[in-house]
């Protein structure tokens, strides 16, 4: 497991870290029972897997920092620090949830976090994170906007015209590629001619990284050090994480396109059990810690269940609510 | 009221000018809006008096500057987006879209997305068919942005004030065409008008001629042929193409009892027929007879300037399709 001077991993901070991780897989697998229960419809992307890159990336962000996500974010939305409750209650279609129902689980939103979605259009939040960093610059306040992607969006013309945009105009972006390997179906080496995305970001003259996007700590290390110098006026950065999906790209989909073995042997290197076996071997942290973790975590999701459960469905005369804003209404900062 | 000669240009020009002098937060990005002083030459001297960071040249990426002013407006900014022609803001349809139409709504309401949106549309500059399409109906037909477009020079001074005070996505068409005319603009303190009334521009008691855009002068300069010919027309200027001002069409349909729809879109799937759709649910039997379209014809606009000509709805063709429905 890698370190760095950057991140102090105490016991409780590596406590944090796995806490964090736990909680998304625990929050995950509930959705994908609830998907089987019918309680969650739609498009359902799970980040089972890859919860190291959120939870990593997460800790170099402040709260006034910003982030752009994709339709596979529950994770980034629970470390982000949105109310779990709210997340679920939105996949039911409640209400309650952070969408009030129009959005789903490809579409969770909170200004109070600055968590900006949730975009199922893949390559789609490059360009709006460039504009908010754009506007943090221009506005001379020194915030990161932190933008994630797959690695599928490489092959947009949008993830191009980003990284040029950025470069150009200097602006504090940071972005993050989770490159899980396959664009739904579509392995990486069968899409693009060269497979090192962070070699198509230095491209265009951003200092760029590849980091494990199994290892927490290595990504929270990278996360750093990008964030830092974006924060302090280096202009953009990139993170190439590179990481596996331990499930199918959605619940429609039935993984025909890699073989079990690949994914098995991903799983031996997956992030939640690789970090809790390197805090035990190195007596940070003893058994029955993972084993309250564990319960925290089953006791935050039973609690977002039974709140998505509670939660009202919108009337239907509220159908074309919230299309266009009243005139007079003021953006969120 | 004392009045003034100016150019439909130099009223884009000075309604920009204004808005840059008096918010901080606006700023204006597209390609050669800086440097060039815009295709259409609506910033030229911006980039002088108002410096790189808020006169922003852009690379050759639609998709990339319109989605980044999407995020500025986000982030607190009033960005106007100079798009240089509509058939060039395909490339930027996802953006427009995906994004700036659907967030508000997909948040439920938590986000909104104040940027403005001016590109150019339509022919009669023999540029052919990638330069000169009007698809502004396309992006009427979706909901979570507005659509205008000032066809007179007092709108076009005054539409972009109101649209950047919108808190959501204002989509602003302006006819090539326009750029090089004059018109007369009445002086007031406040050049702001309403980006949601249609309006009426030649009122009269036989024929409602209903028009936007580039086709507002062409439908008065027929309107006034036909008056010759004994035929009152009421022209009315739709203005604002999303949504759809329903009360004054009605009212004037009300009042002639027939009435034609002139729109530099294709036939099919256009305004004009969007328009014609309203007038028969709401209007059906104040109609003495069918309403008629003057729409372009369901060609690529040709280069040629007979074609061109040809392909585009022209005087003579709404003044023949006027006699048509007067004759029933």
């Amino acid at each position: 497991m890698s370190n760095s001077s950057r991140v102090h991993l105490d016991r409780n901070h590596a406590l944090e870290l796995l806490g964090q991780m736990i909680l998304i897989r625990r929050f995950e697998e509930k959705c994908a029972e609830l998907y089987s229960a019918q309680k969650i419809r739609g498009f359902l992307h799970l980040y089972i897997g890859e919860e190291a890159n959120a939870v990593g990336v997460m800790q170099a962000l402040t709260a006034d920092d910003a982030v752009v996500a994709t339709y596979r974010e529950h994770g980034h939305a629970l470390v982000r620090g949105l109310p779990p409750g709210e997340i679920l209650a939105e996949m039911f279609g409640k209400s309650d949830g952070s969408s009030r129902g129009r959005g789903g689980s490809m579409h969770i939103f909170d200004a109070a976090h600055r968590f900006y979605g949730g975009n199922a259009i893949v390559g789609g939040g490059l360009p709006l994170a460039v504009g908010l960093a754009l506007a943090d610059k221009m506005q001379g306040r020194q915030r990161v906007t932190c933008c994630f992607f797959g690695e599928g969006a490489a092959a947009e013309g949008e993830f191009h015209e980003s990284m040029n945009l950025a470069a150009l105009w200097d602006l504090p972006v940071m972005f993050v590629c989770e490159n899980n390997g396959y664009a739904m179906g579509t392995a990486l080496e069968r899409s693009e001619s060269e497979t090192s995305i962070a070699r198509h970001a230095e491209s265009y003259r951003i200092e760029s990284e590849a980091v494990d996007g199994m290892d927490v700590v290595a990504v929270e290390a990278a996360a750093r050090r990008a964030a830092d110098a974006v924060r302090a006026g280096a202009g953009p950065r990139f993170l190439e994480a590179r990481t596996y999906r331990f499930r199918a790209h959605s619940m429609f989909d039935p993984d025909l396109y890699r073989e079990k073995s690949e994914i098995e042997a991903w799983k031996t290197k997956g992030p939640v059990v690789t970090f809790s076996q390197w805090l035990l071997d190195n007596q940070l942290v003893r058994p029955d810690d993972i084993a309250a973790l564990e319960r925290y975590a089953d006791d935050v999701v039973a609690r977002a269940v039974a709140f998505a459960e509670a939660s009202s469905w919108e009337p239907v005369e509220d159908l074309e609510r919230d299309v266009l804003a009243p005139v007079g209404w003021e953006v969120s900062q | 009221m004392t009045a003034r000669k100016i150019t439909y240009r130099d009223a884009v020009r000075e309604a920009m000018r204004e808005a840059l002098l008096a918010d901080h937060r606006v700023f204006l990005m597209g390609e050669d809006v800086g440097r060039y002083g815009g295709a259409y030459a609506c910033s030229k001297g911006f980039l002088e008096e108002f410096g790189e960071a808020r006169i922003r040249d852009t690379p050759l990426s639609e998709s990339g500057f319109v989605g980044a002013g999407i995020g500025a407006a986000l982030g607190g900014m009033r960005p106007i987006i100079e798009i240089m022609t509509v058939n060039f803001s395909l490339l930027a349809l996802d953006q427009i879209v995906n994004t700036a139409a659907t967030l508000r709504h997909m948040s439920g309401g938590q986000f909104s997305v104040p940027v403005v949106i001016r590109m150019a549309t339509g022919a009669g500059r023999q540029l052919a068919a990638q330069h000169s399409h009007s698809l502004e109906c396309w992006y009427a037909h979706v909901p979570g942005i507005k659509v205008i477009a000032p066809a007179t020079v007092g709108d076009a001074r005054g539409m972009l004030k109101t649209a950047l005070a919108d808190p959501n996505p204002v989509i602003i068409f302006e006819h090539a065409t326009l750029y090089n005319e004059t018109g007369e603009l009445a002086e007031m303190d406040d050049y702001a008008v309403d980006i949601d009334r249609a309006r009426v521009r030649r009122t009269g008691s036989d024929i409602s001629l209903i028009t936007y855009g580039g086709s507002l002068s062409k439908t008065l300069a027929a309107a006034e042929l036909l008056e010759r010919d004994g035929i009152g027309c009421e022209v009315v200027d739709l203005r604002t193409l999303r949504p759809l001002d329903d009360a004054v069409l009605v009212q004037s349909v009300r009042k002639t009892h027939k009435a034609i729809v002139v729109d530099e879109g294709w036939r099919s799937g256009s305004l004009a027929a969007e328009v014609s759709a309203r007038m028969a649910e709401q209007a059906f039997f104040d109609l003495d007879g069918p309403i008629a379209r003057v729409c372009s014809a369901e060609v690529p606009v040709p280069y040629a300037r007979h074609l061109e000509q040809a392909a585009t709805p022209q005087v003579e063709n709404i003044v023949a399709a006027a006699q048509k429905v007067m004759r029933r």
